[in-house]
């Protein structure tokens, strides 16, 4: 014999959603017919798992894509800064515009609008993050990083430490150090 | 421990929500003042305010409460003031990786060193002029929003301005 289906998506949707939200044990709300308000914020793990036991069904989460590229252009910078040769010689913009197949003035654009910041901003963020490591961990002098970031001088690197910061590279590295013998007298 | 930032971002851009900040000072004057400005930011932002550091504490020890993505915490004032919560707040293992502006009309440099060192991420010259709070504020969300979302090492979060 055969059984001819017809299906109500919506009330599909609805309650699959519902099952496979219960079983994880993630508290949510419904909202419309797709959308799902989850009450907490997930780990990646959590996200990963759920969005794998939803595509198993055939329904894949959508992300805002304009956060995702701005994810994307972060991912990149990281990479670039953190790269064992440093920033590579080619502009920020050429190299950005080339690994993420878009116009350097269309990523800045949608960069500014979902971070009300810019492009430029990160990278100079990023590399002062960088330089707070070498300066902490490696112990490396600000001659050595400038060089290692491809700064033009070290008074170039200190003089963007102190106005990303507001705080000169000594007085940071003098701060943590006494922070972190606080930290120990008290535990 | 970045993997989960990234989620966290895209979770927040998903849900569409604001920067969430929690505001305490005792001076009715100086919360209306900073109420305004944000409200007056390009950034979408939701004010608590709480009047003094008992009150502060209270709120934060309370597991129904949200906790917020920055606390600005006036250094002075009566019965706890900002340096104690601050003190409370970093060894309080729920609590430790909040993100703390402390802000004093003080300039001395000694005190500035002191709350870096109790564990103060941003340490604020309260401007008397409107302009400039706003101009200092949006300098502290957005940093402080990449510290959220990109992440970067908050135990090398230090930002004076």
């Amino acid at each position: 014999m055969r059984i001819y289906l017809k299906i109500d998506q919506a009330i599909a949707l609805k309650k699959l959603a519902t099952d496979l939200m219960k079983k994880a044990g993630i508290k949510h709300e419904l909202v419309g017919n797709n959308e799902l308000s989850v009450l907490r914020k997930l780990s990646t793990d959590e996200y990963n798992k759920l969005s794998m036991a939803f595509s198993e069904y055939g329904i894949e989460f959508v992300e805002n894509q304009k956060s995702t590229l701005v994810q994307k252009i972060k991912d990149a910078i990281t990479e670039m800064v953190y790269s064992d040769d440093g920033p590579p010689a080619s502009k920020v913009s050429v190299h950005l515009a080339e690994k993420l197949g878009h116009s350097y003035g269309y990523l800045a654009n949608v960069f500014s609008e979902v971070t009300f910041s810019s492009i430029e901003n990160f990278v100079i963020l990023q590399k002062i993050e960088r330089a707070k490591e070498f300066l902490m961990i490696d112990q490396m002098t600000l001659t050595e990083i400038s060089f290692k970031l491809h700064y033009s001088s070290v008074a170039h690197l200190s003089g963007q430490f102190k106005k990303t910061t507001g705080l000169t590279p000594s007085a940071f590295q003098k701060i943590i150090r006494m922070r972190k013998n606080n930290i120990e007298r008290q535990f | 421990m970045s993997g989960i930032n990234h989620h966290e971002l895209r979770a927040d851009f998903m849900q569409n929500e604001s920067i969430f900040v929690l505001l305490a000072d005792d001076d009715e004057d100086d919360r209306l003042f900073f109420s305004d400005a944000f409200e007056e930011l390009k950034m979408k932002t939701v004010v608590k305010t709480v009047n003094d550091g008992e009150e502060l504490m209270k709120y934060l020890s309370s597991s129904e409460n949200r906790l917020p993505h920055v606390l600005f915490l006036d250094i002075n004032m009566p019965r706890k003031n900002g340096l104690e919560c601050l003190k409370e707040i970093r060894s309080n293992q729920e609590l430790r990786d909040l993100s703390i502006a402390m802000y004093s009309t003080s300039s001395s440099e000694k005190d500035i060193e002191e709350t870096f060192i109790q564990g103060a991420n941003i340490y604020i010259n309260k401007p008397s002029d409107f302009g400039e709070l706003k101009r200092v504020l949006t300098e502290v969300l957005s940093i402080n929003w990449q510290y959220h979302t990109s992440g970067l090492n908050r135990d090398n979060f230090l930002l004076r301005i």
